[in-house]
């Protein structure tokens, strides 16, 4: 009795649960046929397409947060970014594989020539749409609180400081108990921006103190070192006594240091990070359209954080097809919106650009289309 | 068709008139079916070379760039390769690296996986054995992305004590040399996965290998009053010497490969060193491939295809010295 009710019930159950998936399916595939095609007739008032895009892996997750926006406010464009890194970007929308790009660095000089073939006669439009501040984080025990000289970072990572009761250190951090453990300092063992970034900070800032030039490579052999953001940062906890620079967003419950700026100690955070983007000048020697930062790291101004990654996105004034344009235009436009920062700031931890920025990358992308 | 013609006749007789043609109609096909089957078992054949060839061709037409550009050029052209340096000297720590990796993943896993196959053999009660033995099939299954992960979040702050110990009281050893890493993102820990990973590959070939001692070798021995221990040391490892040979080159193979464990544990250095504790000395071919790949351009795909070219050959050769020592230790095996 029991058992015959319990299987009643059960193939009740599967029945219903069997209409319903069927009928899920017979309702959803006439939509998802249907919409592309009534849409086409209908074309300009709404927008509809393929927009591809590669480049910088350090705007994947802010990326994911800007297409998944994009594509809820239109439903039939389709965007797709993949991170193949700066270099690798830059190469496929130069060649004409993607309609736009993400860069850690703006186009160089004979990219520049190059983009004005692959713009259709139009120019490259870069703009500053990713920043994103770089914490240097520590796995230290009982030590909370940590301030950093660009000086003493720099004698840590070149491993001229070796150990946490270093006088450098305790100089500067007189009410921490530092232990007497080695410093075991972490560095990003593939090329990348972060990279790039943290060693251009210890040039500008350090002196005497960093004697390797700036590069996405690390220059200081042996070590430990970790691929990614990620690697870093499960390194970093991995250790004792570790420290390592990686991606605010991902530093989790690692302490992070305040760095030196001026004479006061200021801790990353996003406001800290875009109060020293407009603190710096822009850079000479770009397209019309282009607002390129030349980040001013040795910025004494109060309350910047100048160790940060600006990720640029690159696109052109003019494409070959119109429509492509108009894509490209809305995508942008909706990422340099206050909307589209806060969603990246929300799954990135990226910090959103201020409003005095916001106002020359909307004339730049006001650009796009206006050169067919 | 026999229904009609022989509704009232005996079971003999349909089957035996429409027989000379229906033996005749299968002997085409079947004729037909063997020239198609030799065709194909030929062309399988054939295809492996074919693949072969194809893969060594593109190894050396896309690595000709950097085969024949100048170190100094390479290295303005690319970040990652040492200023004043030349090719040849940039593969050199690699291929010591991936050599090393490999020979101390071997060294850990090739002793281990004989105990284990010899104890599902002749040690374990049968029922035990099949059980152990799907269980070791099963091991080979797992990715070796896993394997990396468990090896860089689990296994590694497990044997950083390990690691510690060994340097505090075999330090005197170089190749213990202190201090040990920590996080021991070093090539010792790198081993120990790698012999995780090959484990189960050297021990599936060398539990066939045992099963085929001969049984009479091995009752010859106990009737002459061996223990267990000495009727396998005199009757079953001669006769799986090559065997045992073959096993571990071929776990050797997996492990010179080996990319995604690698990359996750290792921290990655260019020297010839060993001191198989610090982090920073060591890297291997397939892990710098993996690592510096996606930021490459055009010259540095072209330097690390070179790279590839390397481990081709390597595999190529340890493979061929493997073939060596087995057909050379074939008549001394005691199979014949």
């Amino acid at each position: 009795m029991n058992v015959s009710l319990h299987r009643r019930v059960g193939a009740i159950a599967l029945t219903g649960a069997l209409a319903l998936s069927l009928a899920a399916c017979g309702s959803d595939d006439p939509v998802a046929a249907g919409a592309p095609a009534g849409d086409a007739t209908e074309a300009g008032s709404e927008l509809s397409g393929e927009l591809v895009g590669a480049g910088a892996s350090s705007q994947e997750s802010a990326m994911e947060a800007w297409r998944a926006g994009f594509q809820s406010a239109n439903p039939d464009v389709n965007v797709s970014y993949d991170p193949v890194g700066s270099g690798g970007g830059r190469t496929q929308f130069l060649e004409g594989g993607t309609d736009f790009a993400g860069s850690d660095a703006a186009l160089k000089e004979d990219e520049l020539t190059q983009a004005a073939e692959r713009c259709t006669d139009g120019e490259a439009i870069e703009v500053p749409l990713y920043i994103s501040p770089i914490a240097v984080i520590y796995n230290l025990p009982g030590v909370d609180e940590l301030n950093l000289s660009p000086a003493v970072i720099a004698g840590i990572f070149n491993r001229t400081i070796t150990t946490w009761n270093a006088p450098e250190i305790a100089a500067d951090n007189p009410d921490a108990t530092l232990p007497d453990l080695p410093i075991t300092p972490v560095n990003r063992s593939d090329e990348s921006g972060t990279t790039e970034n943290f060693t251009e900070y210890l040039v500008a800032t350090a002196g005497e103190a960093w004697p390797h030039e700036a590069s996405g490579d690390w220059p200081v052999s042996g070590g430990q070192s970790a691929q990614g953001t990620s690697g870093v940062v499960q390194t970093v906890q991995g250790g004792e006594g570790t420290i390592g620079y990686a991606d605010a967003s991902k530093a989790g419950s690692l302490g992070t240091a305040r760095i030196k700026v001026g004479e006061e100690w200021v801790a990353y955070s996003p406001e800290a990070a875009a109060a020293v983007v407009d603190a710096s000048p822009r850079a000479e020697g770009q397209s019309e359209h282009a607002v390129v930062v030349e980040l001013d790291r040795a910025t004494t101004a109060s309350g910047a954080y100048p160790l940060v990654l600006i990720s640029y996105s690159i696109a052109c004034t003019a494409y070959e097809d119109p429509a492509k344009a108009d894509l490209v235009k809305a995508f942008l436009g909706y990422v340099a919106s206050s909307e589209g920062q806060e969603a990246a700031a929300t799954s990135a931890g990226s910090a959103p650009i201020s409003d005095t920025l916001r106002t020359d990358i909307e004339a730049s992308i006001e650009a796009i289309g206006a050169g067919a | 068709m026999t229904t009609t013609t022989s509704p009232t006749a005996p079971v003999g007789s349909p089957g035996g008139a429409p027989q000379p043609p229906r033996s005749a109609r299968r002997r085409w096909p079947e004729g037909r079916a063997t020239r198609a089957f030799r065709w194909l078992a030929t062309g399988a054949g054939a295809l492996i070379l074919v693949v072969l060839a194809a893969v060594a061709l593109f190894l050396i037409v896309r690595a000709w760039p950097a085969l024949t550009a100048d170190g100094a050029t390479l290295g303005e052209d690319i970040s990652w390769f040492p200023d004043d340096s030349s090719l040849l000297r940039f593969v050199g720590p690699l291929v010591f690296g991936t050599l090393l990796a490999a020979v101390l993943a071997l060294l850990i896993a090739t002793p281990i996986s004989i105990g284990i196959a010899l104890f599902i053999s002749h040690y374990a009660p049968r029922r035990l054995a099949n059980g152990l033995g799907y269980v070791i099939d099963l091991l080979a299954a797992i990715p070796s992305v896993v394997y990396g992960l468990w090896g860089a979040i689990w296994l590694a702050p497990r044997l950083s004590p390990v690691w510690q110990w060994l340097s505090e009281t075999l330090g005197f050893i170089p190749l213990f040399a202190g201090p040990a890493a920590d996080p021991p993102r070093v090539i010792l820990t790198v081993g120990v996965v790698l012999a995780a990973m090959i484990l189960p590959i050297i021990t599936a070939v060398c539990r066939e290998v045992f099963l085929q001692a001969p049984r009479l070798h091995e009752e010859a021995a106990l009737a002459l009053g061996a223990t267990r221990w000495e009727m396998i040391r005199m009757a079953v490892l001669p006769f799986g010497r090559s065997g045992i040979v073959s096993a571990a080159m071929l776990g050797l193979g997996r492990a010179l490969g080996e990319t995604m464990a690698v990359l996750m544990i290792l921290s990655p250095g260019a020297l010839y060193s060993f001191n198989l504790l610090q982090a920073g000395q060591h890297q291997t071919i397939a892990a710098n491939i993996a690592l510096q790949f996606p930021e490459a351009d055009p010259t540095g795909v072209s330097v690390l295809i070179a790279t590839g070219l390397a481990l081709f050959v390597i595999t190529l050769a340890v493979n061929m010295a493997a073939r060596a020592i087995v057909a050379r230790r074939k008549e001394f095996s005691g199979a014949n």
